[in-house]
C-alpha cells in the first residue's frame, strides 16, 4: 500500500515561517500595494469590471448612432460636448468609440481582467502554492495594468479625442496625425498605454508559468492539474511569446510617428497635394507584426474561458470532464497552431496569394481541436446530474456561443469566401460571439463560481439567473442578425448606413439590435448590484459550497497569507472524481489518497502508476475471493 | 422600442419623474450658469430630464424585480415551514433551456428566411458564382452541425437536470468516440480546404497569360475620401505614375515623360463592358482603403506604396440586374471597406456594366487626364516635343 500514500516530509519546515509571525499589515500594504495573489486577483477583477462597464457604455453610444443616424440626442451633447455637436455623434468620434471599445474589451477586460483575475486567484490555490513565484512582480503587474488603464481612459480628455484608427491601429492612418484627429495625441496615449499594458501582461505571464512549473504541491504532477490551470498556463506561454512582437511593432510605429522613419510608410500624398517624404516602407509589415500577436491574442482571450467553463461544467454536472487528456492536447494544439494562422486576417491585403492559401490550411486545421473541445463538453453534460448554479449557466452559455461563433470561423478562415466577407458585419458577428460573448461568459461564470473563494460570501443565485437569461438572449439578438448584414456586404466601422441605398434596408434591423444591446447592457446592473452587494452583505460561504474536488476548496474561507494553515495539502488524484461508482459521496477531493477509497478505485486511476495498478488488482482479487467465500 | 411604448403610456409616472428631477435640474442649472452661458436666450434642451426620466423608469423596474424576488423568497420560506419542497430551480432552468431551444430554433428559422432574403443576390461576376457555390456548400455542411450541437446541448441540460436520487454517469473518456470526432471534422475540413485552396488560387493568380487577349485595364486610386478612375486611351496602355508628381492639377501624379500617359482617360463612373475580363489596378495615395464591390464578390485592399490588382469578369449588366432585383434605380457600387478616417462611411463610386457597344460609345466621350490647363502648365502645346518633355518633367518634379 505504500505506493498509494505520499509522505509529508519536506513541507513542514517551510511552514514555520508562516505559521508564527504575523507581519503587520497596513491599509496600504493590504489593499493597495498588496503582494498577496488573492488581493491582486480582486484588484484585477474590479478594475476589469470597471473597464468593461466603460467599454459597454461606449458600445451603447455608437449603437444609438447606428440605430438613429438622423436623430439628435441633446443628452449626447450634454455628456460629450464637442464630440457630439447638436446632439449627434461626430463621425471621427464614432470611430474613436469603436476603437476604444475594442481595445478595452480585448486587452483590458478579456486579457487582463480575465487572465489577471483567475490566473492570480487560482494558480496558487489550485496547484497548492503559498503565493506566486514572485509576489512583488505580481504587484507590479497589476499597477502597470492600472496605469495603462488610466492612460487609455485619459485620452478622452484631450482636445482631439482618443485614438480612432480601429483597435488594430493600421498605419498609415494611425501613423500620420494629419490623417484623422484621433491619430494625434490620442494615438500617442494609446501607444504608451499599450506599452505599459504589455509590460504588465509579461510580468503576469512569467509569474504564472514559473508558478505552475515550479511550485506545485506534492503529488500535483502535470496530469493532475485541473483544466483551468492548463488553460492559464498555456495562455501565459502564448502571451509571453507573442506580446513582445507587438511591442516591436508599436515601437517602430512610434518611430514612424515621432522620428521620421519610414518602416510602415511609403509613397504618401495627403489631401491630394502634400507629398510626404516617406519612402520604402510597407504598411503590410505592421499588419504582420500586429497579427502575430493579434491572433494568439484571441486565444489568450478564449482559452482561460475554456478552462474555467470546463471546470465549472464538470463540477456542476457532477461528472468528470470527458476526455481530460484530449482536452489538454487540444489546448496545446490550439496554442501551437495559433502562432501560424495570423495571415487569415490579411487575405485581402494584397499579400502573396500563395501565402493566403497556406494560412487558410493552418486556419482550418485549428478548427479540429476546437471541435474536439466542443464535443467533449457535450459529452460531459451527457448523463450528468446537472445543477444549474449561476456559474454553470454562464459556462453553458459560453459553449453555446463558442459553437455559434466558431462555425462562422470556417467561412472566414476560407480565403476564397473571405474575399466577400472580409471586414463586413459577418466578421463582427463572428468574433463577438466566439471570443467576445463566449469569453465574457467564461469570465462571468468564473466570477459566480469563485466568488465565495474571493470574498467569502455567496452571490445571489436568482439575480444571477436573471442576469444570465437577459444577457444570453440579448447577446444572441444583437449578434445573430449581424451575420446577414455581412452577407449583404455591409461593411463594419461605418458611421451611418444612410449614404448607400443598398444598406438602408438594414436600418430597422439596426434599431432592433440597438434595443437588444440596451436591454443586455441594462441587465448588467443585476450583476453589478449582485456583485458589490454580495461582497459586503452576501450569505456567508461554506468552505466548499459547490462540493468541488480541487485544492482551493480545502483552504479556509477566511483568507490567510500563505493560503493554508499548516502544511500545504498533498494531492493524490486527478481533480475530476465526481459521481464515482462505489464512493460514499458524489465527489472525492484531490487530497483524499486512493488508499482511503478502495471501494471506488478503478484501473483508470492507475494509468501512469504500474505498482499502484498491481496493488489495485491484488485488492480487487481479494475482494472477489472474499465474495466467493461468502 | 418596446420599453418606450410601455413607459410612454404612464403619464402619472412621468409627472413623478419631473417632480423628482426638479431638484437635480436646479443643481445642473446652477452649474451651467456658473460656466457663463448667460448669452443663450431660449433654454436649450440638455437631455438631462429625459435621462432622469428613463433612470426613474429603470428604478421602478428594479423595484418590481426586487418585489418579485421577495415573493419567491417568501414562497420558498412558507413551503419550507409547511415541510414541502421549496421551489426547484433546477427544473425551472432546465425547462427554460428547453423553451430557449425551441424559441431559438424558430428564431433561427425566422432570421434565415426574413434576413436571409435580404442578403446579396447571386454573384454578378464569373468567379463570384464559384464563391457562391462554395459558400452554400459550406453552409450546407456547417448549419446541420450548428443545429445538432445546439439541440444536443440544450436537450442534455433539460434531460439530465439535477435529481437528488440520481448520480452522474462516471465516464472519464472513451477513446473510440474521441477518435471519431477528431477524424470526422478533420476530413470535412480537408475537403473544404482543398476546394477553397484551388478556388482561391484560381481567383487570385489571374495574371494575363501570354497570347490571351489582354483584359481591360482600369486604375482605381483611393484617397481620403473618394476613388479616382483612370482608363487607357487608344494605345491600350496606362502611363506611369509617380506620387511625387501629385498636385492640384495632376491629382494622380501621371508621369508625362511616358508617352503612354498622354491619352489616359479620367472618368466619374466606372463603366465596364459585360463578359469581358477587367483588371482593376488598385492604388492608394494616403492611407489603406479597400476596394469592395459586393455584387461582384470583389475585394482587395488599396495599400499606399504597394499596388495590387484584382481581375474579374462581370456577367450581368446593370440593366439585367435591375430587372432581376426589380429595382429600377439599382446601381453596382464600389465602397471602401477599410477604416480610413471620418468619412470612411461615404466613399462611393458607381459601377455600371453595359454592353460592349455602349462601353465604346461612353469611352469615346471621356476626357484625357492631360487637360489643356495641364498642357499649358507643362508647356506642351507650343514648344517642340523633345525639349518640353524634359522641362515638363523637371517642372513637375519641382512641384
Amino acid at each position: 500500500m505504500s505506493t498509494l500514500s505520499v509522505h509529508d516530509h519536506g513541507v513542514a519546515h517551510h511552514e514555520d515561517d508562516h505559521g508564527h509571525h504575523h507581519h503587520k499589515e497596513t491599509f496600504i500594504s493590504k489593499y493597495i500595494f498588496s503582494m498577496d495573489h488573492k488581493m491582486i486577483a480582486k484588484q484585477f477583477l474590479i478594475t476589469g469590471i470597471t473597464m468593461a462597464v466603460i467599454a459597454m457604455i461606449l458600445s451603447i453610444l455608437f449603437r444609438i448612432q447606428l440605430a438613429y443616424p438622423d436623430k439628435a440626442f441633446p443628452l449626447m451633447e450634454t455628456l460629450l460636448g464637442r464630440f457630439a455637436p447638436q446632439g449627434r455623434l461626430d463621425s471621427n468620434f464614432y470611430l474613436a468609440l469603436v476603437t476604444i471599445h475594442g481595445t478595452i474589451m480585448v486587452f483590458f477586460v478579456l486579457t487582463a481582467g480575465l487572465s489577471g483575475t483567475f490566473s492570480n486567484l487560482l494558480i496558487p490555490l489550485q496547484v497548492g502554492a503559498r503565493d506566486m513565484a514572485s509576489p512583488f512582480m505580481n504587484m507590479l503587474s497589476y499597477w502597470f495594468f492600472f496605469l495603462a488603464s488610466v492612460i487609455m481612459l485619459s485620452s478622452f480628455f484631450i482636445q482631439k479625442g482618443p485614438a480612432s484608427g480601429g483597435w488594430t491601429i493600421y498605419p498609415p492612418l494611425s501613423a500620420m496625425p494629419k490623417a484623422m484627429p484621433g491619430s494625434g495625441m490620442g494615438m500617442t496615449l494609446w501607444l504608451i498605454s499599450m506599452v505599459f499594458f504589455i509590460a504588465s501582461s509579461l510580468m503576469g505571464g512569467i509569474n504564472y508559468v514559473s508558478t505552475v512549473l515550479n511550485m506545485r504541491t506534492k503529488g500535483m504532477d502535470l496530469w493532475k492539474m485541473p483544466l483551468t490551470i492548463w488553460a492559464f498556463f498555456l495562455t501565459a506561454i502564448l502571451g509571453i511569446l507573442s506580446f513582445p512582437v507587438l511591442v516591436a511593432g508599436v515601437v517602430l510605429l512610434i518611430f514612424d510617428r515621432s522620428f521620421g522613419t519610414s518602416f510602415y510608410l511609403s509613397e504618401i500624398v495627403l489631401n491630394g497635394t502634400q507629398v510626404q517624404p516617406f519612402e520604402g516602407g510597407s504598411p503590410i509589415l505592421f499588419q504582420h507584426l500586429f497579427w502575430f500577436l493579434g491572433h494568439p491574442e484571441v486565444y489568450i482571450v478564449i482559452m482561460p474561458a475554456m478552462g474555467i467553463s470546463s471546470e465549472i461544467m464538470s463540477v456542476n454536472s457532477r461528472k468528470p470532464i470527458f476526455g481530460y487528456h484530449a482536452m489538454v492536447y487540444s489546448l496545446i494544439g490550439i496554442t501551437v497552431l495559433s502562432f501560424i494562422v495570423w495571415g487569415h486576417h490579411m487575405f485581402v491585403t494584397g499579400m502573396n496569394p500563395f501565402l493566403g492559401g497556406v494560412f487558410m490550411i493552418t486556419t482550418l486545421i485549428i478548427a479540429v481541436p476546437s471541435a474536439v473541445k466542443t464535443f467533449n463538453w457535450l459529452a460531459t453534460l451527457w448523463r450528468g446530474n446537472i445543477r444549474f448554479t449561476a456559474g454553470m449557466l454562464f459556462a453553458i452559455g459560453m459553449v453555446s456561443f463558442f459553437i455559434s461563433g466558431g462555425i462562422t470561423g470556417i467561412f472566414l478562415g476560407n480565403a476564397a469566401l473571405d474575399i466577400n466577407l472580409h471586414d463586413t458585419y459577418f466578421v463582427v458577428a463572428h468574433f463577438h460571439l466566439v471570443m467576445g460573448s463566449a469569453a465574457i461568459f467564461g469570465m462571468l461564470a468564473g466570477v459566480y463560481h469563485w466568488f465565495p473563494k474571493m470574498f467569502g460570501r455567496m452571490m445571489n443565485e436568482r439575480l444571477g439567473y436573471l442576469h444570465f437569461w437577459l444577457t444570453f438572449i440579448g447577446a444572441y439578438l444583437v449578434f445573430f442578425p449581424m451575420h446577414f448584414m455581412g452577407l449583404d456586404g455591409v461593411p463594419r466601422r461605418y458611421y451611418a448606413f444612410t449614404e448607400f441605398e443598398s444598406m438602408k434596408q438594414w436600418l430597422s434591423v439596426n434599431m432592433f439590435v440597438t434595443w437588444a444591446a440596451i436591454m443586455a447592457a441594462v441587465a448588467q446592473t443585476a450583476f453589478l448590484f449582485n456583485f458589490f452587494y454580495s461582497i459586503f452583505f452576501g450569505k456567508k460561504a461554506t468552505q466548499n459550497p459547490w462540493e468541488a474536488n480541487t485544492l482551493e476548496w480545502t483552504a479556509p474561507v477566511e483568507h490567510i497569507h500563505g493560503n493554508w494553515p499548516g502544511d500545504i495539502p498533498a494531492v493524490y488524484r486527478w481533480p475530476y472524481d465526481y459521481s464515482k461508482p462505489g464512493a460514499d459521496e458524489d465527489f472525492i477531493l484531490q487530497t483524499v489518497p486512493l488508499s482511503q477509497t478502495m471501494n471506488s478505485n478503478l484501473p483508470h486511476d492507475f494509468e501512469d502508476n504500474p505498482t499502484g495498478l498491481e496493488e489495485h488488482n491484488k485488492w480487487v482479487n481479494t475482494q472477489k475471493s472474499n465474495e466467493q467465500v461468502k | 422600442m418596446g420599453f418606450k411604448n410601455l413607459f410612454n403610456s404612464k403619464k402619472i409616472l412621468s409627472l413623478l419623474a419631473v417632480f423628482m428631477l426638479a431638484g437635480t435640474d436646479m443643481l445642473f442649472a446652477q452649474g451651467t450658469e456658473a460656466a457663463g452661458a448667460a448669452a443663450t436666450d431660449a433654454p436649450k434642451d440638455n437631455g438631462l430630464a429625459t435621462a432622469g426620466y428613463y433612470i426613474l423608469m429603470f428604478l421602478v423596474v428594479c423595484f418590481f424585480i426586487g418585489i418579485i424576488g421577495k415573493v419567491f423568497r417568501v414562497y420558498d420560506l412558507t413551503q419550507q415551514i409547511r415541510g414541502k419542497q421549496p421551489m426547484n430551480w433546477n427544473n425551472v432552468m432546465g425547462t427554460l433551456f428547453l423553451i430557449f431551444l425551441i424559441a431559438g430554433l424558430y428564431g433561427v428559422y425566422w432570421s434565415f428566411t426574413t434576413h436571409g432574403s435580404m442578403i446579396l443576390p447571386s454573384a454578378a461576376s464569373e468567379h463570384g458564382g464559384v464563391l457562391d457555390t462554395m459558400f452554400w456548400t459550406t453552409t450546407g455542411i456547417t448549419m446541420p452541425v450548428f443545429i445538432i450541437t445546439q439541440i444536443l446541448l440544450f436537450t442534455f441540460l433539460f434531460k439530465y437536470r439535477y435529481n437528488a436520487k440520481r448520480r452522474g454517469h462516471f465516464l472519464p473518456h472513451n477513446n473510440t468516440i474521441e477518435k471519431v470526432w477528431t477524424i470526422a471534422p478533420a476530413i470535412v475540413l480537408t475537403v473544404l480546404v482543398i476546394f477553397g485552396f484551388f478556388t482561391w488560387q484560381s481567383i487570385m493568380n489571374s495574371v494575363d497569360a501570354k497570347g490571351q487577349p489582354a483584359s481591360i485595364n482600369i486604375d482605381i486610386t483611393g484617397h481620403q475620401f473618394a476613388w479616382e478612375l483612370r482608363y487607357t486611351g487608344k494605345d491600350g496602355k496606362l502611363g506611369k505614375t509617380n506620387y511625387k508628381l501629385v498636385n492640384g492639377t495632376n491629382k494622380l501624379g501621371l508621369d508625362f515623360t511616358d508617352k503612354a500617359s498622354f491619352d489616359d482617360l479620367q472618368a466619374d463612373t466606372m463603366v465596364i463592358p459585360v463578359n469581358k475580363s477587367v483588371r482593376l489596378n488598385i492604388h492608394s495615395q494616403d492611407v489603406i482603403h479597400s476596394v469592395y464591390i459586393p455584387h461582384f464578390r470583389v475585394q482587395l485592399n488599396a495599400v499606399p506604396g504597394m499596388p495590387t490588382y484584382f481581375k474579374f469578369k462581370p456577367i450581368l449588366t446593370t440593366t439585367q440586374m435591375r430587372a432581376k432585383l426589380d429595382k429600377p434605380d439599382f446601381e453596382y457600387e464600389v465602397l471602401c471597406n477599410k477604416i480610413c478616417g471620418g468619412s470612411h462611411y461615404n466613399m462611393k463610386k458607381i459601377v455600371r456594366v453595359v454592353s460592349e457597344a455602349e462601353y465604346q460609345a461612353w469611352l469615346a466621350q471621356q476626357k484625357p487626364y492631360l487637360t489643356d490647363k495641364l498642357k499649358q502648365k507643362l508647356h506642351f502645346a507650343d514648344a517642340p516635343a523633345d525639349s518640353t518633355k524634359v522641362q515638363g518633367n523637371r517642372l513637375a518634379l519641382n512641384n
